[in-house]
């Protein structure tokens, strides 16, 4: 084992260039992205613990937490069936328009937040084109929390989409022939075969669409009621301690966020590593 | 081996990080371009400084015979300070805070006296906070009282992010003050009914405006007496109403030098000059045109029909001062977190 | 052969389904910006587009881009390059280190940059001294673009060049051919759809970044206003013809993207049947 590792490193360092890219790399790290985040450590390390506590636990801000994570799993799962269903059309069928539906999945990451922002609002309003008939329903998007996950699943829908579709490019025609020649149904079929084969994509997209939602802010905020316990997003609460000139609190509620970011993308990283591992069996 | 020799290596990452982190500073000034001014303003005096600047440039140019062009920055008026604080280089702020130029004089970047430096505190104009009703005024909307009722849902601006929002909370508890005789459980009994018929908390006055007007929500949108008055111009004067309420808070409007800039940027009498001319008659006509209300005795005589006679209630009466205001009813858990605490 | 969700009905409420879903969520958003735009007809919205500061602001959201996107093409290749050539201690962590932008809040991103370079920050008050303004001009904008933007091309580029191993180039270094030629002759021709993709995907966030920049900028009409400030201002400004007007280039953009991105795709995937 440990001569095969010795063997494997000896190999790789063959290629030129370690010291150029390690200088490069480290260099643009340590200016771009690290040296910025000290200044937040910085500014925590001027708070208590207790003070830090009792920042991150203001009822408010819990309160604000709830609609996050709320708008942020309602956006995930929305994306997670139409993600799923996209894939599902973009890979298996043909029809006219393909090549162009396919293109416009990746309008929201071409989409400048801001831009998506303003015309969600506008277009969701009880004034705008879609706002106006749902409001003889008694159905109001904007400023509801519906509103806010709207916002959030717009600006995350290509990840579900684009992390399904090729793995459901690379299944096999097989596995649908013997599921079908067992005489299953479609849909059991599909539940029984297809769905456990793209379960860990799908889990993947939707969990990448469920970060995303967390930090969104520029999309949001047009739309999003600010309604104090009712639809105050969290980023709104970072940038109101901005407004109050209060650097340590919004340090303090921007680690929270930051932190939960990290940990679900390390969870994601490290379930997709399972995977791969699963998927390439002996190998590696 | 060529490529990639170690010196080599070494220069082109060090280059690289130098490129990032001091190849892209600003380009000094040249010599022959005219002065510039920047007048850093809270986000609703676009319209009204594009107008004024043009006109300051002509009065400067006729006094001193110098071109010179202005520059304007706005946002809500506590992120302005901010970032002035941060190093935006204004020469004047025109802000519609006063404890938003407090906190800039006490980073020492605006002189402790500044209020003393300008007639009226410092404040070359004034207004309200008045609210606009839907045509017809089908809720009946005439005083503070009517906000409070169950049918009436209302619009402004977030009071921790906006100043706009802070005069509405503060006008609200001074008609309360006097309403309940200082009662302090009635009037937090008021005021928590009041905040409760918010539908939507915009985070800066456009924004309120917006949701009022576009997207068609509230009964009642409460902001500056000037801006109602614009909003009314500029979407139709039959679609909504002006009312002003018998009483109400006194909004200054302060300006102030920002001397560690506009020395450092060789602009202190340009600042001192922009400021002045804010008080000439000129100006004052032509804040008064966008239905602010001024001093200039003339010029207020000339627009009088345009401003309702009203008890304005100054904040160092009723609150004591700014700072206390704040203190007592902004900070972190202060009153407005209480009485929006469930 | 048969295949599941083949059946006619099946596939016609399926398709059905995702076309009306598709237009509702991508295609009327987009549509609506283009006749918000054009509401006040086709003058307007040149009289809009020729407005100086907006003009200023297209000129200012150009320079980020062509600063940004370069920087961290470099930069991506290179780190590219050594977490997936070589094995070192820190890899991993160099490979996560690059994810943060994907979940650090842009307003946040913004806030670090400005604790550290503004003026009361670590930085800010040697530059300060030296009359060195990064902050509210535009080198913080690039600062804080360069920031957000940085993790695409790298992301682009690992997965793919983890997946083609180097065999190749150590075949090419067997053969005697320096660092420069390898990368140019072996490694650009497999990795340059996924670069390009990098580029599109970097050149849009870099037009498109908001929050960030908002922080950072100052809100200098004509002077730190990108476009998507802009929009922003107008917005604010009751300009709603304005604000789409802008808003309608950077949809352009957004288009000229995924359509550039589908012609990549559309090659891509021609050449794989021709071989």
């Amino acid at each position: 084992m440990i001569a095969h590792a010795l063997t494997w490193r000896r190999e790789r360092r063959v290629l030129p260039g370690f010291g150029l890219s390690l200088g490069i790399s480290l260099t643009f790290v340590s200016l771009i992205l690290l040296l910025p985040l000290t200044s937040l450590v910085g500014q925590l390390s001027q708070l208590s613990w207790s003070q830090y506590w009792f920042l991150i636990t203001d009822p408010r801000l819990l309160a604000s937490y709830g609609v996050t994570l709320f708008g942020a799993a309602v956006a995930a799962l929305f994306n997670a069936a139409f993600g799923l269903l996209m894939a599902w059309i973009l890979v298996r069928y043909e029809f006219p328009g393909k090549r162009l539906v396919d293109a416009l999945m990746d309008l929201p990451f071409a989409l400048p937040t801001a831009v998506a922002g303003i015309t969600l609002a506008t277009l969701y309003s009880s004034n705008g084109w879609i706002g106006r008939l749902l409001e003889p329903l008694g159905i109001s998007i904007s400023y509801t929390w519906i509103g806010i996950a709207l916002a959030m699943a717009f600006t995350s829908i290509p990840f579900v989409v684009r992390t399904v579709q090729p793995v459901l490019e690379d299944l096999p025609a097989e596995v649908d022939e013997a599921a079908m020649t067992l005489g299953a149904s479609d849909s059991h079929a599909f539940r029984r075969v297809i769905l456990p084969y793209l379960w860990p994509a799908l889990v993947t997209g939707t969990g990448l669409a469920f970060v995303r939602s967390l930090g969104e802010f520029g999309a949001v905020i047009f739309i999003a009621g600010g309604k104090p316990y009712e639809t105050e997003i969290t980023s709104l609460m970072i940038f109101v301690k901005l407004q109050e000139y209060d650097y340590a609190g919004a340090s303090a509620v921007a680690s929270i966020v930051l932190a939960t970011s990290l940990a679900l993308l390390l969870a994601i990283n490290l379930w997709q590593g399972r995977f791969i591992k699963r998927l390439h069996g002996g190998r590696g | 081996m060529t490529w990639f020799s170690k010196p080599r290596s070494l220069f082109t990452a060090s280059a690289v990080g130098l490129a990032l982190t001091f190849g892209a500073l600003s380009p000094a000034q040249a010599q022959d371009e005219p002065r510039e001014l920047l007048n850093s303003s809270y986000d609703i005096a676009r319209e009204l400084f594009a107008a004024v600047n043009p006109k300051f440039i002509d009065w400067w140019q006729a006094q001193h015979d110098e071109t010179v062009s202005v520059k304007q920055s706005h946002g809500g008026s506590s992120t302005q300070a901010r970032s002035i604080m941060q190093g935006l280089r204004a020469d004047v702020v025109t802000f519609n805070q006063v404890t938003d130029v407090n906190v800039l004089a006490d980073a020492g970047l605006v002189a402790e006296d500044w209020q003393d430096r300008y007639p009226n505190n410092a404040s070359p104009y004034y207004s309200t906070t008045a609210f606009l009703v839907r045509k017809g005024n089908p809720k009946q909307i005439e005083n503070w009282d009517d906000l409070a009722r169950d049918d009436v849902s209302l619009v402004f601006p977030n009071p921790k992010t906006s100043g706009n929002g802070r005069y509405t909370y503060l006008a609200a508890w001074g008609y309360a003050d006097q309403a309940f005789d200082g009662d302090e459980a009635k009037i937090e009994d008021y005021m928590s009914t009041f905040l409760g018929n918010v539908e939507v908390f915009d985070t800066g006055g456009r924004g309120a405006t917006t949701t009022f007007v576009e997207r068609g929500i509230g009964d009642v949108l409460i902001t500056f007496e000037s801006e109602v008055n614009n909003i009314r111009n500029e979407y139709g004067k039959d679609d909504y109403e002006v009312v002003v309420p018998p009483v109400s808070i006194l909004a200054e409007f302060p300006v102030a030098v920002v001397d560690e800039y506009a020395e450092r940027n060789g602009n202190e009498d340009l600042a001192k000059g922009y400021l002045d001319y804010l008080y000439t008659e000129e100006a004052q006509r032509l804040l008064a045109g966008f239905n602010y209300r001024v001093n200039d005795e003339k010029v207020a005589e000339e627009f009088s029909d345009r401003f309702p006679e009203t008890e304005l209630l100054r904040v160092e009466d009723v609150f004591g001062s700014w700072p206390e205001a704040m203190e007592t009813h902004f900070a972190s858990g202060g009153e407005l977190d209480q009485l929006q605490r469930r | 052969m048969i295949r599941i969700g083949d059946a006619p009905r099946v596939r016609r409420l399926l398709i059905g389904a995702a076309l009306v879903l598709t237009a509702l969520f991508l295609l009327l958003p987009l549509v609506a910006i283009f006749a918000q735009a054009l509401m006040s007809g086709i003058d307007v919205y040149w009289q809009n587009l020729s407005d100086d500061y907006t003009l200023a602001a297209i000129g200012l959201t150009l320079l980020v881009a062509v600063i940004t996107v370069p920087v961290n093409l470099v930069f991506g290749v290179f780190l590219a390059w050594l977490v997936t050539r070589f094995d070192f201690p820190g890899r991993r962590l160099l490979q996560t280190l690059i994810d943060i932008p994907f979940a650090v809040s842009p307003v946040v991103a913004g806030l670090v940059y400005l604790l550290l370079y503004g003026r009361n920050g670590w930085l800010g008050g040697w530059l300060d001294a030296h009359d060195i303004q990064i902050m509210f001009a535009w080198p913080g904008i690039v600062l804080v673009t360069l920031f957000v933007t940085c993790p695409f091309v790298a992301r682009e580029l690992i997965p793919l060049m983890q997946a083609q191993g180097s065999r190749e180039e150590e075949a090419a270094v067997t053969l005697g051919a320096s660092g420069w030629t390898i990368f140019r002759r072996v490694t650009l021709p497999n990795i340059r759809h996924a670069l390009l993709y990098g580029v599109i995907l970097t050149n849009a966030r870099a037009v498109g970044e908001f929050g960030a920049v908002s922080v950072v900028a100052g809100a200098i009409r004509g002077e730190t206003n990108t476009l998507p400030l802009q929009v922003e201002q107008l917005y604010q400004d009751y300009n709603t013809v304005g604000a789409f007007t802008s808003a309608s280039l950077l949809a352009l953009l957004a288009l000229l993207t995924l359509a550039a991105k589908a012609a990549l795709e559309w090659r891509a995937a021609r050449r794989e049947t021709a071989t």
